[in-house]
């Protein structure tokens, strides 16, 4: 079985799903997939309020934002159609791709594809890492708050990014004693009001320490811990025991670029953005004319980011398909503005240094 | 050291903390937001225009404490829960300070809760005069609690549901 679409959407998060409703509602005939059983990729596990710009969903949860996508897809009559339960498995040739549907694998022809596969979970190297009772945060998350599952009663957490400290806000929430969130680094990596917030419920923050190995036979039972020197060289006999039936790592994201290796992108190595990204211009092309790439697969960053690159991405996906149109260009340059102000101040430094190497006017590639 | 261990230092506070003569007048607001990050809902949520942002989204909130008159509504509209209301002016010995709150159990009026500084540490107990929802809130309720004058600038979380050992 073969399906035709005009722009192929791979991924139905945040920057999918905004690119899949932008190209769509111009008037492109769109097919998106997302291997979940629900739109709104990391949103759907995202129980508390988003930063970014009250211009778009900040202070408004991240399942809130997911559940207003979808309305807004839902409502797309024409042009759009979802098929859920479904991974793109490979690209093919000029325009072709492989797709796993719960029923059978399928073809699916296309002009242009958009991927916006998200990322996968850094993990870390300790002794024991491999213990039952060792969690990702995207595995803690997805038990707790799609599931409602607590993934232990006292819980380490490793990583003081916002992801860390969120994660931990959460497992407050949900019942679980924090027992404390480890950090290599001199200073705190996320942003302070979340790290205040949890501070201020008794859970210490240790900057500059790390996990020297998990403890325990047939789970984790607790976990050594070190301070660092700032060199990141382990301080001698400074080692101490934590006791925890659980450790959760929150030690970054890389982007998910497979897809992007398959279609023969260029890619760019930029630790700011997470690691290998595919080059892309202002208008989130990769050196393939063929293939668009939006969100965090174009660089770990955040939901308003995702949604706004997405747009991008589907505007002029679509024109380059049915050539200039006025509206897509207003997309485009509101987006544009919206990212331009997101980017800037201390906080944005890493993004935009990141963003400028991996943005290339890449006609001549 | 804000930046090493989450806990704001008392020369990072200062600047923060309203003059003698507002506190004097009644309840103000406080935003313990002292870092460049892009996020702006405080801003929107004042009616009186009291905070604003002078370089864009990314800039801290300013906020003017001759302008704001304490009414609490930017508390809950805060993602970084770092904006708190504080009412010197409630009486002789006690003050009260109005924080956002999203844990369970949810604490009733007149209920005796343990109140927190800004490490964690219990640093006395304190009586929940008002609980506020709204739907506008999204499930985060504001929480005014009663707490002794001294502590109005430590007291910054409650802890309910656990027995408060006396001081
Ligand atoms: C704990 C936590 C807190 C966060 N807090 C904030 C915040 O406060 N503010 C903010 O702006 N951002 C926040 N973020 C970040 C935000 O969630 C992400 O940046 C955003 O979801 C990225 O969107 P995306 O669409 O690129 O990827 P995702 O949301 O990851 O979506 C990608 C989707 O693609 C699917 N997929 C991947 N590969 C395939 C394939 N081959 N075939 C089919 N489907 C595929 C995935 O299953 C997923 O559903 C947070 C993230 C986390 C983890
Ligand atoms: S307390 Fe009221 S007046 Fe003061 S800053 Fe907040 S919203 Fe504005
Ligand atoms: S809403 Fe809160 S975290 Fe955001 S800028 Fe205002 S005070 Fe800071």
């Amino acid at each position: 079985m073969s399906r035709k679409s005009e722009v192929f959407v791979v991924g139905g998060g945040p920057a999918g799903l905004s690119a899949a409703i932008v190209a769509a509602k111009l008037g492109a005939r769109v097919l998106l997939v997302d291997d979940n059983p629900m739109l709104g990729g990391q949103l759907v596990k995202q129980t508390h309020r988003f930063f970014g710009s009250s211009a778009r969903d900040a202070g408004i949860r991240g399942i809130s934002i997911a559940e207003k996508l979808r309305m807004e897809a839902q409502a797309i009559k024409k042009n759009l159609v979802v098929q859920l339960n479904t991974s793109a498995v490979g690209f093919y040739g000029e325009g072709e791709a492989g797709i796993l549907t719960p029923e059978r694998y399928e073809k699916v022809t296309y002009e242009r594809v958009i991927v916006g596969t998200g990322a996968v979970e850094n993990s870390l190297n300790f002794e024991n890492n491999d213990l039952p009772g060792i969690y990702g945060a995207g595995a803690v998350q997805t038990l707790m708050n799609v599931h409602g599952i607590r993934p232990g009663k006292r819980i380490l957490m490793v990583g003081s990014g916002n992801i860390g400290l969120i994660v931990s806000y959460q497992l407050l929430q949900a019942g679980v004693e924090v027992v404390g969130v480890v950090e290599a680094m001199p200073t705190i990596g996320g942003y302070l009001v979340h790290a205040s917030k949890i501070r201020r419920l008794g859970i210490p923050i240790m900057t500059g320490h790390t996990i020297v190995s998990a403890n325990g036979d047939l789970g984790v039972t607790g976990a050594t811990l070190c301070q660092l020197d700032e060199k990141y060289q382990r301080v001698p006999n400074t080692e101490f025991e934590i006791i925890c039936d659980c450790i959760c790592l929150a030690v970054g994201l890389s982007p998910l670029i497979e897809l992007f290796q398959q279609a023969s992108c260029k890619m760019v190595f930029v630790p700011e953005l997470g690691g290998l990204v595919p080059l892309q211009d202002g208008n989130m092309r990769t050196s393939n004319p063929r293939v668009y790439v939006a969100g965090d697969a174009s660089g770990i960053e955040e939901a308003t980011t995702a949604i706004l690159g997405g747009r991008i991405a589907g505007a002029r996906a679509f024109e380059s398909l049915h050539g200039p149109s006025s509206d897509a260009q207003k997309i485009v340059d509101d987006a544009a503005g919206e990212l331009k102000s997101l980017r800037s101040g201390s906080t944005g430094n890493r993004i935009r240094w990141g963003r400028e190497r991996v943005t290339q006017e890449i006609a001549s590639c | 050291m804000l930046n090493k261990d989450g806990i704001i230092s008392l020369a990072e506070l200062a600047p923060l903390i309203p003059s003698e003569s507002r506190l004097k007048k009644g309840p103000v607001a406080m935003a313990e937001c002292i870092q460049d990050i892009p996020c702006d809902p405080c801003v929107l949520a004042c009616p009186r225009h009291a905070i604003t942002m002078k370089a864009g989204i990314t800039d801290q909130p300013h906020l003017d404490q001759a302008v704001c008159n304490g009414c609490t509504l930017c508390v809950a509209s805060c993602p970084g829960l770092a904006i708190f209301v504080v009412n010197m002016a409630h009486a002789p010995r006690s003050a009260t300070v109005t924080l956002p709150y999203e844990m369970l159990p949810v604490p009733k009026e007149g209920e005796v809760v343990a109140a927190l500084d800004r490490s964690g540490k219990t640093v006395c107990e304190a009586k929940v005069l008002k609980v506020m929802k709204s739907k506008v809130y999204d499930r985060t309720l504001t929480i005014t609690i009663e707490i002794p004058k001294d502590l109005a600038m430590s007291v910054r979380a409650i802890r309910a549901g656990v027995k408060v050992g006396r001081k």
